[in-house]
């Protein structure tokens, strides 16, 4: 059954951006993976700059990223998207270029190329995607896992003793002098998708500003490996996730 | 403010039953299709003529598959 | 025709680099070959060109991916201990075939091993390093000439190929200074529009990745792989070959050690043997057939391998010969080094075994 609309009394307020490839996800039923994916691609329509804007996929769930967003990408070896971001950004200093990188990926095994992109302030705007658990490899404790929070290798949950404290990745990097902008955003409520726009367009135009790294964490959901409905994790963020990873603008020097 | 009429339309076959539209509409106008669509997945649909165009749905829907239309406003001379 | 100039092998390295077009330099320091990061880091920016000391090999092999992913000319050096942390960039560098030039200024291993000089990276250069079924272009030069030469003829095999070349040398050719002559480098017409430049709206986007989930579409891609190898095995094989004419037994032996193996051969000579010397300059692809025919021929009698490793390349020449003829070796390891008259020690008792007279 289709819906007819009338153009003439119905005007369309929100549609699919063409900045998205039509095709269907990968990702599971509710993960957060496709709001972000839409509304970075929309801030890539909306500033027109689809034909100097190249990402980098990482390893980990949003590795296909590059079939679902219609701009140039790379996919970098795990950990290392802030690496092929730099010598792409050095090589192209007027280009738009954006990591998305998950917690695994960014906060782990590319902790240090995390943090000396930041540090040297490399014009990019790295977009983390964190959701507290490993996505891909089926459930595995990250380095953003909260204590107690179980994943198949802390089937106790996550203990300090054994296996260390989470890293809250944005108070770390919002140290650096190199980093222009910093803030923790969430896409489990329509408001906070708004926001979590607002935050990445901030990051992208940025770049243009060449004054340094923007970094944009987004806190998100992993429903399939926090064993819930995505209805429940949504609200798990707010309820548990946000007290560990609080939301808020740890620095904006961008004077936009 | 006076609510605002709207519509949405849903790209049912692309749409995985996440649920999470019909949990973030403030007017209950969405709901689970008694069917499925070839993946299997109960799509969301319309369930009552009561949308007032706000986006939340299309918000937070991670498949993009939500349209919203609004109902223009009648021109008063 | 060019200046002729007198240079340290990693400046002439540097330098040939950038007459070669090299838009891009990403490296970490390591010895013995920091110089070619310290020439790269003033004449690089003079040149309008990119130089960037990254915080490890890691990240230096993985900004190199993404600016040859974005179509440009670039280059990285190291030593044996920093390729190894490379070789998974460069594994990913190969599958995704991007063109780019690797130089390792090979030292003395395993582990951190010593800073003098050694060939022990012949396995690692050669077949593999990293993970899955790839081949690296690999270039051995013997002099500081060839080193200007061929680090020309690697941009230009890499980018011919869309394929990762490497410059395999070692600390002392990288520290000695010779003449050298920088011929005029003439830049090959370069096809980008696989490059991850920004979408435009005449085509769909470009993208770069090793990941073809799909066991089908991976098999595709290593058949790619596989028939582009065996294109560049057929067309690029390069080697020297001395006194082959009338030699009866041959030396096989590659860079610095060629250099000394040729004395030896001077030497053997001297003394009445016919000796001859097989310098390869592509390790890969590997100068099988030469092998093959000198050890087909009737003259000659036996090979011997000479090498700073344990023995290496002689796996190759041994391939080669096919068992047609004995094949000898002697290597010294750790960052020592042989004199010619150590090698001819070594080859007179091989030369008595294989019943060949002065």
């Amino acid at each position: 059954m289709k819906t007819q609309i009338d153009p003439n009394k119905y005007e369309k307020v929100f549609e699919k951006t063409d900045g998205l490839k039509n095709v269907k996800t990968h990702y599971c039923p509710g993960c957060g993976h496709g709001v972000v994916h839409r509304i970075t691609m929309e801030i890539v329509k909306e500033l027109d700059i689809q034909h100097k804007t190249i990402g980098i996929a990482p390893v980990g769930c949003s590795v296909f990223a590059y079939y679902y967003m219609n701009v140039d990408m790379q996919q970098a070896a795990h950990g290392r998207a802030c690496a092929v971001a730099t010598g792409i950004k050095r090589m192209l200093p007027d280009h738009y270029v954006f990591t998305y990188q998950g917690d695994g990926d960014l906060a782990a095994i590319g902790t240090a190329e995390t943090i000396h992109a930041c540090s040297r302030g490399e014009n990019i705007t790295i977009i983390f995607i964190n959701n507290a658990i490993y996505g891909m490899t089926g459930g595995q404790m990250a380095p953003t896992t909260i204590l107690g929070q179980k994943s198949s290798t802390s089937p106790e949950g996550r203990n300090p003793q054994r296996d260390g404290m989470p890293i809250n990745m944005s108070e770390i990097v919002a140290l650096l002098p190199g980093t222009v902008y910093v803030e923790r955003v969430a896409v489990n409520k329509p408001g906070r998708v708004r926001k979590a726009k607002k935050a990445i367009l901030k990051g992208f135009k940025a770049q243009a500003l060449k004054k340094g790294t923007s970094f944009i964490e987004v806190v998100s959901n992993c429903n399939t490996n926090w064993k819930m409905t995505p209805v429940e994790a949504n609200k798990w963020i707010d309820d548990v996730l946000l007290k560990q990873y609080p939301l808020g603008v740890f620095k904006d020097e961008t004077g936009l | 403010m006076a609510k605002q009429k709207g519509m949405v339309v849903i790209d049912t076959e692309n749409c995985k039953g996440c649920g999470l539209c019909i949990a973030n509409c403030p007017t209950n106008t969405l709901g689970f299709s008694e069917n499925f669509n070839a993946n299997g997945y109960h799509y969301s649909e319309m369930k009552q003529d009561t949308c007032i165009a706000c986006q939340s749905c299309a918000l937070v829907c991670p498949d993009v598959v939500i349209t919203v239309y609004r109902l223009k406003k009648e021109k008063t001379v | 025709m060019g200046e002729k100039l007198l240079m340290k092998g990693n400046y002439a390295l540097a330098e040939a680099a950038i007459r070669a077009g090299c838009e891009g330099y990403f490296a970490y320091p390591i010895t013995p070959q920091s110089e070619v990061g310290e020439y790269m880091s003033v004449h690089m920016p003079e040149n309008g060109r990119v130089f960037l000391q990254a915080e490890s090999e890691v990240a230096a092999i993985n900004m190199l991916y993404g600016a040859a992913g974005a179509g440009f000319k670039v280059m990285t050096s190291s030593s044996s201990p920093g390729i190894s942390l490379m070789t998974e960039g460069i594994s990913y560098i190969a599958g995704a075939e991007l063109p780019c030039v690797i130089v390792n200024v090979n030292r003395g291993g395993p582990g951190l091993g010593t800073i003098q000089p050694s060939q022990g990276d012949y396995f690692q250069s050669t077949k593999g390093g990293g993970h899955g079924d790839y081949r690296l272009i690999v270039l051995a030069p013997s002099s500081v000439q060839e080193i200007a030469d061929l680090t020309y003829l690697a941009f230009d095999l890499a980018w011919k190929y869309r394929n990762p070349a490497l410059i395999l040398m070692d600390g002392a050719l990288g520290q000695m200074m010779e003449k050298v002559e920088f011929k005029p480098y003439n830049e090959p017409e370069r096809d980008i529009s696989w490059a991850t430049r920004g979408k435009t709206p005449d085509r769909d986007t470009n993208f770069i990745t090793s990941l073809w989930i799909k066991p089908e579409e991976m098999e595709q891609v290593n058949l790619r792989l596989q028939a582009k190898y065996k294109e560049i095995e057929k067309n690029e094989v390069r080697y020297d070959a001395y006194n082959i004419e009338d030699a009866e037994l041959i030396i096989v032996a590659f860079g610095l050690s060629a250099r000394i193996a040729s004395k030896s051969m001077n030497l053997l000579r001297e003394k009445g043997y016919k000796v001859g010397l097989i310098k390869p300059i592509t390790l890969w692809p590997y100068p099988y057939k030469i092998l093959e025919k000198l050890a087909n021929n009737e003259r000659v009698k036996g090979f011997f391998v000479t090498e700073l490793n344990s023995g290496q390349m002689v796996e190759d020449v041994k391939l080669g010969v096919n068992g047609r003829k004995p094949v000898g070796f002697y290597g010294r390891m750790g960052g020592m080094i042989y004199s010619p008259e150590e090698i001819v020690e070594n080859i007179i008792p091989f030369c008595e075994e294989i019943g060949l007279k002065a």
